[in-house]
């Protein structure tokens, strides 16, 4: 096994310093093993969909995803990137459903002075004290989502809710941003052990104790799917309406429907993205991924799919240059690509500047589970960090 | 609040009679073969996956269950006879290893046969509803069908333990196992038998818990570790104190969860109690650990001297 | 499997051996112990940053499993709870440098002496117990710590905290790599040699004497209890040094490293180099870290063989790596 490390060593060094004719690289970093596997399959079809769709170029030059596992740990996604930014000198890298990941391998990609483009994570640290140049987003940031939620209830003359959120940070990000601009009265809250606890009984008894009008969840991945669950066997459906962000969505609504959880049905939630969404591109997206997969994309899908067409109109602005960081940097602020949200623009801290809308459960003209968009609530948001941010 | 305290005391109980179907079959196998089994929650969840699959197989959640049981009770058994019996000369630490290695082995065959997203399990509309148990006591009926199979469960062990000739076998191969085989009994086939037992205990747990939550990848992971607490606090090979330790641990975590950020804040700031209150509760069952072994080192009921 | 092979003779409990054992085996663990020196330096020459972090790495949790070793192999006192330590260490990094304090000079004592503290007040409790409930009680304790600092949002919680830069030593730079690496090195080195000196001194084999036969010791008139204690108490502040130095190294930090399942791993790796021998420990760390880092490059599904050679290495290799190099292929 020494002997390997040795050839290993060797060997890479010759690759790195030998100029091959090889395929142009771009890292991702996702999650392909654990239960959140789910997520990182569907995000990874939705690569593999936008590289058909470019021909398997990426600015016109020959390209290959590199895809590597984080295994739901923030060390693993850290190691990965290490190998993707020091072994394959790799100059984009892309990805990261988890905060906890992101904020592992943000500083040996800067450090490097390589590019990070997160295609779900969005934490506050980086996108207000901590932006940076080399950082771009194409999905939000965490308080956007649960500020629209809180905005719709003001709108929709909800007077009380229970908000439910697991105990970690973006959970408490998203208990604090429906809080932020919901003027009603919040009657309990409660976080719950993460990512253990998938019994949410004594939680539920409290809410229903508490007499709110409404219960506001924040449950991704298999917890959602296990609240839903024992929200509609609690019986609290028609008594608490069901408000979500982050926890239904295509990947869950699928196995919902197998498990014929009609709780769901006629909830609402709130996010930048919906299938609906009436533009060419997201047409041809949505389209291509239930041809090819049989479900609705999730959101996850649609920003890879996103970040993977961002970064093939940077890379054709440098004509295949990669070692042309300022280039790409400049390009990918640029953001000239068409986007499955529509128009696409970066604010100064590389979050996008983008529309949230209010969207419900539905059954679709298929008889299939799916969300459709019923309206605008916020054009062009901001995030609330911004302002912190010194770029 | 007196009502949402009942509620959360049956919920309490629901959570304690499936941590009893876990430390049950735990701690035979250790009481009896001084086998620790961290892969316990493998059977677990393999209890969960296979009765999901049989329930769509079946269109009927009765059904996968019924089925659903032999086939574990066939996986335990195979499990004891290829790996765990040759690892009963070894020391704990290597047992602790060679099973957490089953651990790793069961997860990615999981993954690989049923994909990694977990598996919802549907359940009859009879027992998807809510009774009302007492005037404005509602609670969903398929957490009091629960509570009482396992209530049933236990009685039946019990029974077996207390009057069958295998339970009599069992009690004395845990408080003197050289002088079971010395009497001539087949030991291996009891050893096999007994952790066959533990597994379909095992299985069922994870059967019961999936039709609340879901089946999913690495769902024993998490919960084997609070079995091994419930073991520990009832003493190693004691089934009485397994039973009491497990209602106990039930109530304790489930309580803890629903009322201590409001206890807290009767003494701190409210902020401090909303972080401190969730990392408390979810301490909890390690402190009681904690504390119950510093004061008995061996557990509540520590069973008889071997 | 014996976790300690004890000889009944006295005399050879008093003859202090050579540190890199004798004969065949001593040639092979020079040669290792050479080699996880030399290759990071050629790795590092031909430009490669990656396989001389990975070296680091292993260098690291080298250190972790020694200081686990010394209290498992020597004196029979399975933690499943080292992890807590790793975790301890690297907060005692973290946490003075979010308030701008990035003196190694303050990080360093921190991560010993909180790594320490934690040891006597868990030990002290811990200890009055044996066996499998010694196993558990230490998991225990490191699941309270687990669940404390996951629960300080302050300090990143579970998003965890990126340490911007690194400790500053003054006289040194540990950003650049290399300088980091040799430090590591020199860290494992005084480790190991310290452990050698222990296990060879009058209290080491007091200690080993509890592992053996406890009750021959106390009538003997030793204090075992405050013996094991002190012992635990080392090893959980050496391992508090490893986790300031792993803080440094993934420049990032994380409740998650105090999981059970990394106590678990830290274990495995003393077990698969051979629990009780000097060496083991990193041999045991170099060998999990390599399987891990190649299968893993082949298959997302690394796990499933990994579980399988777990099970295989404890069935089949008695002694872990240490035995084979000490015995050759031979059973």
């Amino acid at each position: 096994m020494k002997k390997q490390l040795i050839i290993g060593a060797i060997a890479s060094a010759l690759l790195s310093t030998t100029a091959f004719a090889e395929n142009l690289k771009v890292g991702f970093i996702t999650t392909l093993t654990t239960p959140a596997a789910v997520i990182g399959n569907d995000q990874k079809n939705a690569v593999d969909l936008a590289m058909e769709h470019l021909g398997g170029k990426l600015g016109g030059k020959p390209a290959e995803i590199v895809f590597e596992d984080d295994g739901f740990k923030p060390e693993i996604g850290k190691q990965k990137t290490d190998k993707l930014v020091q072994d394959d000198d790799i100059s984009i890298i892309a990805g990261y459903i988890w905060s906890n990941v992101l904020m592992a391998s943000a500083k040996p990609i800067f450090d490097a002075n390589k590019i990070m483009i997160s295609a779900n994570a969005g934490p506050s640290v980086i996108a207000g004290k901590r932006c940076n140049a080399n950082f771009f987003s194409t999905s939000w940031q965490n308080d956007q989502t649960p500020m629209a939620m809180g905005e719709y209830l003001n709108q929709n003359g909800v007077k009380s809710i229970y908000v439910m959120a697991p105990n970690y940070a973006a959970g408490k990000d998203m208990a604090a941003g429906v809080a932020r601009t919901f003027k009603g009265e919040i009657k309990g809250q409660d976080l719950t052990t993460w990512p253990g606890q998938l019994d949410f009984s004594a939680e539920l008894a409290k809410a229903k104790a508490s007499g709110a009008e409404a219960i506001f969840v924040f449950y991704p991945g298999k917890a959602g799917g296990a609240f839903i669950k024992q929200y509609q066997q609690a019986g609290l459906k028609g008594t608490m309406d069901l408000y979500t962000v982050f926890s239904v969505d295509g990947i869950s609504l699928p196995k919902m429907q197998a498990g014929n959880l009609d709780g769901v049905l006629g909830s609402r939630l709130t996010q930048q993205w919906d299938p609906t969404l009436d533009n060419e591109a997201n047409k041809k997206f949505v389209a291509d991924f239930k041809a090819k997969h049989g479900t609705y994309p999730s959101f996850y899908a649609a920003q890879a799919y996103d970040s993977i067409k961002l970064i093939d109109s940077a890379v054709a602005a440098v004509d295949g240059d990669m070692k042309n960081i300022d280039g790409l940097k400049a390009a990918l602020k640029a953001a000239d690509f068409d986007s499955v949200r529509g128009n696409f623009k970066f604010g100064n801290n590389n979050m996008p500047v983008q529309n949230f809308y209010l969207r419900e459960v539905v059954e679709d003209a298929d008889g299939k589970w799916a969300t459709k968009v019923v309206s605008t609530v916020y054009t062009d948001h901001v995030d609330p960090h911004a302002a912190d941010c010194k770029l | 609040m007196s009502t949402l305290f009942l509620i959360q005391l049956l919920n309490g109980l629901q959570l304690g009679v499936l941590l009893f179907l876990l430390a049950a079959g735990l701690t035979l196998v250790f009481g009896i073969m001084d086998f620790v089994n961290l892969a316990h929650g493998s059977l677990y969840m393999l209890g969960a996956f296979v009765c999901a699959s049989l329930t769509f197989l079946t269109g009927s959640f009765v059904w996968g269950v019924l089925l659903a049981i032999p086939i574990i009770a066939v996986i335990g058994y195979f499990f004891e006879v290829l790996i765990v019996r040759h690892l009963y000369e070894s020391n704990h630490l290597d047992h602790v290893l060679a099973t957490f290695g089953i651990i790793l082995i069961a997860d990615t065959l999981v993954q690989l046969s049923w994909g990694p997203e977990g598996i919802a399990i549907p359940l009859p509309g009879y027992l998807s509803g809510q009774v009302e148990i007492f005037p404005s006591i509602i609670f969903p009926t398929f957490r009091l069908v629960i509570i009482s199979s396992g209530l049933l469960i236990a009685a039946g062990l019990y029974w077996l333990i207390t009057y069958t000739r295998l339970g009599m076998l069992i009690r004395a191969g845990a408080s003197n196992r050289t002088m079971v085989s010395a009497l001539g009994v087949d030991i291996s086939t009891l050893f096999a038998g007994v952790f066959a037992l533990g597994a379909v205990l095992a299985g069922v747990a994870g059967m019961l818990i999936a039709s609340i939550t879901e089946a999913t990848i690495g769902m024993g992971n998490d919960i084997i570790i609070t079995a091994f607490v419930v073991i520990i606090v009832g003493g190693i090979g004691s089934m009485k104190g397994a039973f009491i330790a497990a209602i106990l641990i039930g109530i304790i975590d489930t309580l803890g969860r629903s009322f201590l950020k409001d206890i807290l804040e009767l003494f701190i700031a409210s902020g401090s109690a909303e972080t401190a209150g969730p990392a408390l509760s979810s301490m909890l069952i390690y402190i009681i650990m904690a504390v119950v072994l510093a004061v008995r080192p061996q557990g509540l009921f520590p069973p008889k001297v071997r | 499997m014996k976790i300690q092979e004890t000889s009944p003779r006295l005399d050879e409990h008093l003859k202090v051996p050579a540190m890199f054992g004798s004969g065949r085996g001593r040639v092979v663990t020079i040669l290792l112990m050479a080699l996880l020196l030399i290759l990071p330096l050629i790795a590092w020459y031909a430009g490669n940053k990656f396989y001389l972090d990975f070296s680091t790495r292993i260098v690291c949790l080298a250190i972790a499993a020694v200081s686990l070793n010394l209290i498992l192999g020597f004196g029979g006192m399975v933690s499943f709870g080292h992890a807590a330590f790793v975790g301890i260490g690297a907060y005692a990094v973290g946490i003075p440098a979010y308030h701008g304090y990035e003196s190694a000079w303050l990080h360093f004592p921190l991560a010993i002496g909180s790594a320490s503290l934690f040891a006597l007040f868990t030990g002290a409790i811990s200890l009055r117990t044996k066996g499998v409930y010694f196993i558990m009680i230490t998991m225990a304790f490191a699941q309270m710590a687990f669940y404390f600092f996951l629960s300080l949002e302050e300090y990143g919680g579970d998003d965890g905290m990126t340490l911007w830069s690194r400790s500053d030593f003054g006289i040194i730079n540990i950003s650049d790599g290399l300088t980091f690496f040799l430090l590591c090195y020199g860290v494992l080195a005084l480790c190991v040699y310290l452990v050698f000196r222990i296990v060879h001194s009058r209290f080491g084999m007091v200690l080993r004497g509890c592992n053996s036969n406890e009750a021959r010791m106390k009538a003997l008139g030793y204090n075992t209890y405050a013996y094991r204690l002190t012992a635990y108490v080392i090893s959980g502040a050496m391992c508090g040094l490893a986790g300031a130095l792993i803080a440094n190294l993934q420049d990032y930090i994380t409740a998650d490293t105090m999981t059970w399942t990394r106590s678990g791993e830290l274990m495995f790796m003393v077990i698969l180099g051979g629990a009780g021998s000097l060496f083991g420990p990193v041999f045991g760390a170099g060998a999990f870290l390599l399987i891990e880092e190649i299968l893993s490059a082949y298959t997302i599904y690394w796990a499933l063989p990994f579980g399988i050679l777990l099970i295989l290495s404890v069935l089949f290799v008695k002694g872990g790596v240490n035995g084979l190099i000490q015995r050759g292929w031979r059973r």
